[in-house]
């Protein structure tokens, strides 16, 4: 049987770690660490001589892991962020996916690809869900907009709800901009007036 | 003509510049392209973008095409630097602690005198230093051991580290490095949020340092000829364009919008201006053409610079230097920018190469349209980089 691979994912939050980690168990039987962004970051991934490290693509500490493939010491294995042969269309797969894999030199496509399969399955799924979180706070906070300018209107029109909406839609008809965006044109300029 | 759309990454620097403003100032539109430009986390993300074709050109580290050619770092995708975005830029600063103890003994933070600051800085260190920068292959990191190697640094234990700009204030105050090199606006962040003071400005160290590069992939290069000439002129407009004193405040503005910087213009507008505030006393220093897009051809891809570079990296990684610095020169695309540009405005000099570090004064050069000045390339210690000399 060949040896378990040992997979170091980086990870400050607890609940999407714990997601991943789930994920990539069930796809083998695999040794899975969770690190979480720190100082030294490349020297604690390497003492856990890693197969494959997995991080998220946002992620801005990314560039402390380029380190690791510069490790020169005799001891430590060079790690490749794989690009070449069969694995070149997994890399564009999980690039677009939102996660970066470094590999270690000479690990097999066999081997990888299953894990690879799964963590580019999972950060998907992940990344799905951030950009939904964030449009419905992007909504909500446009509401809340809305609702101010609307309110700034009635009263300094005297006029009602559904009139200060219609003239809000004709504004920003009129000069082919976004309704939130008039509003919070005008939340603006009210603020400033005050 | 047909609006093409160009993806291109980027990452929130002061130095992104050209490439905001060619899309900001219609100076894309007016070459018929439309750049969408894409705010990237971190430099590997740039390069990896680049390498697997999610964008079609890149800001990216002077360094990096290099490293790429030489087969260090993780991607080895071949990848042209078309042209030089900007030239110097980056500030070395230290954390309080330091700060206090370079201040004990009197030390004036002149913000000049590269020999001065490592001599104040070898007297305070208690221990190693640990330094700093965005990148394992920057100009950052080349500059700091540059300056290591010939001051007194060189006797005191330093280390380099790589820590993500929008980071690097915050790791200052942590204690996890006691120093930095670092792109604007992230030195003055630091400065603001009272986490460090500035030491020198990069160009002390080296007055005419290519800093990032426009880069795309070699065969894309190739195969969309007439997208890349659009794009180089484009941003070489935008360069001219900042060149111009009055265009500063509105570059600033520009560049401080949320989708862009998202700090104060008045952060950007210290570097574009060259005025400083560089600790949290209040100090001000001046730097002259503390980051240039424009002026003596900075846009052209000295082979030379590759040159340099790569002669550094080869001796660190245990690479033979001759055959790393041809490696290089390669992919700094002096043919490409003559070939691209000489329908347009700008003058190139006569050759691809110079003796890196020997021009002392600006010096008028022989040029295709015989008015072009090159600006003071010398290092501070004065030595001159002869690449036939050092293979």
């Amino acid at each position: 049987m060949e040896p378990k691979l040992t997979i170091v994912v980086v990870e400050d939050d607890r609940d999407r770690a714990i997601a991943i980690v789930d994920a990539l168990k069930t796809a083998g039987d695999h040794e899975v660490v969770v690190i979480a962004n720190a100082s030294g970051l490349a020297r604690r991934i390497v003492a856990h001589a890693p197969d494959i490290v997995l991080i998220d693509i946002d992620n801005p500490t990314r560039d402390m892991l380029e380190e690791l493939t510069l490790a020169s010491g005799p001891l430590e294995r060079p790690v490749a962020m794989f690009v070449s042969g069969e694995a070149g269309g997994l890399a564009r797969a999980a690039i677009e996916a939102g996660v970066s894999a470094y590999v270690v030199d000479g690990l097999s496509p066999e081997r990888l690809k299953p894990v690879m399969d799964t963590a580019i399955a999972r950060f998907r799924m992940v990344k799905q869900m951030r950009t939904e979180l964030a449009e419905t706070r992007r909504a909500l906070e446009e509401r809340k907009v809305l609702d101010r300018a609307k309110g700034l209107l009635m009263k300094a029109k005297g006029i009602e709800e559904d009139a200060a909406y219609a003239l809000l839609r004709k504004t920003a008809m009129d000069q082919g901009r976004r309704v939130a965006d008039v509003a919070e044109a005008l939340v603006t300029a009210s603020e400033l007036l005050r | 003509m047909k609006t093409v759309t160009l993806p291109v990454a980027y990452m929130p620097l002061v130095d992104a510049a050209p490439l905001i403003v060619a899309q900001e100032m219609g100076f894309a539109e007016a070459e018929g392209i439309a750049l969408d430009l894409v705010a990237a986390p971190s430099w590997s993300s740039v390069r990896d973008m680049l390498a697997f074709g999610r964008v079609d050109a890149a800001h990216l580290l002077s360094p990096v095409p290099v490293a790429m050619a030489l087969g260090l770092g993780g991607v080895t995708t071949p990848v042209s630097a078309v042209m030089v975005l900007s030239v110097n830029g980056n500030v070395i600063g230290v954390g309080r602690t330091l700060e206090a103890r370079l201040r004990q003994n009197g030390y004036g933070f002149d913000f000049a005198d590269v020999a001065g600051a490592a001599k104040a800085l070898a007297r305070v260190a208690e221990g190693p230093m640990v330094f700093g920068v965005p990148f394992p292959f920057s100009m950052h990191a080349e500059l700091l051991r540059y300056w290591f190697e010939h001051t007194e640094l060189g006797q005191t234990a330093v280390e380099i580290r790589t820590v993500p700009p929008p980071l690097m204030a915050e790791a200052l105050a942590a204690g996890d490095i006691d120093a930095f090199c670092v792109g604007e606006p992230w030195g003055s962040v630091a400065v603001d949020q009272g986490s460090g003071a500035l030491l020198l400005p990069g160009k002390a160290i080296w007055s005419f340092a290519p800093e990032k590069v426009l880069a795309v992939r070699t065969d894309w290069a190739e195969t969309e000829p007439h997208l890349l000439r659009r794009l180089m002129r484009a941003v070489w407009t935008a360069g001219q364009w900042l060149a111009q004193p009055d265009a500063r405040t509105a570059a600033a503005e520009i560049l401080s919008r949320k989708t862009y910087l998202d700090v104060s213009p008045e952060l950007i507008d210290r570097a574009l201006h060259g005025r400083f505030t560089i600790s949290g006393h209040a100090e001000q220093r001046e730097v002259t053409g503390f980051v240039e897009f424009h002026e003596g051809a900075a846009s052209f891809p000295w082979r030379s610079q590759a040159r340099w570079m790569a002669h550094r990296l080869s001796l660190r990684h245990g690479l033979a230097p001759e055959a790393a610095m041809d490696k290089a020169a390669q992919v700094y695309r002096s043919d490409l920018y003559r070939g691209h540009m000489v329908a347009g405005d700008a003058d190139m000099p006569g050759a691809s190469e110079k003796l890196e570090g020997s021009i002392r004064h600006a010096t008028a050069v022989a040029s295709q349209k015989g008015q072009l000045t090159l600006l003071p390339d010398t290092f501070f210690d004065g030595r001159v980089f002869d690449p036939d000399a050092e293979s």
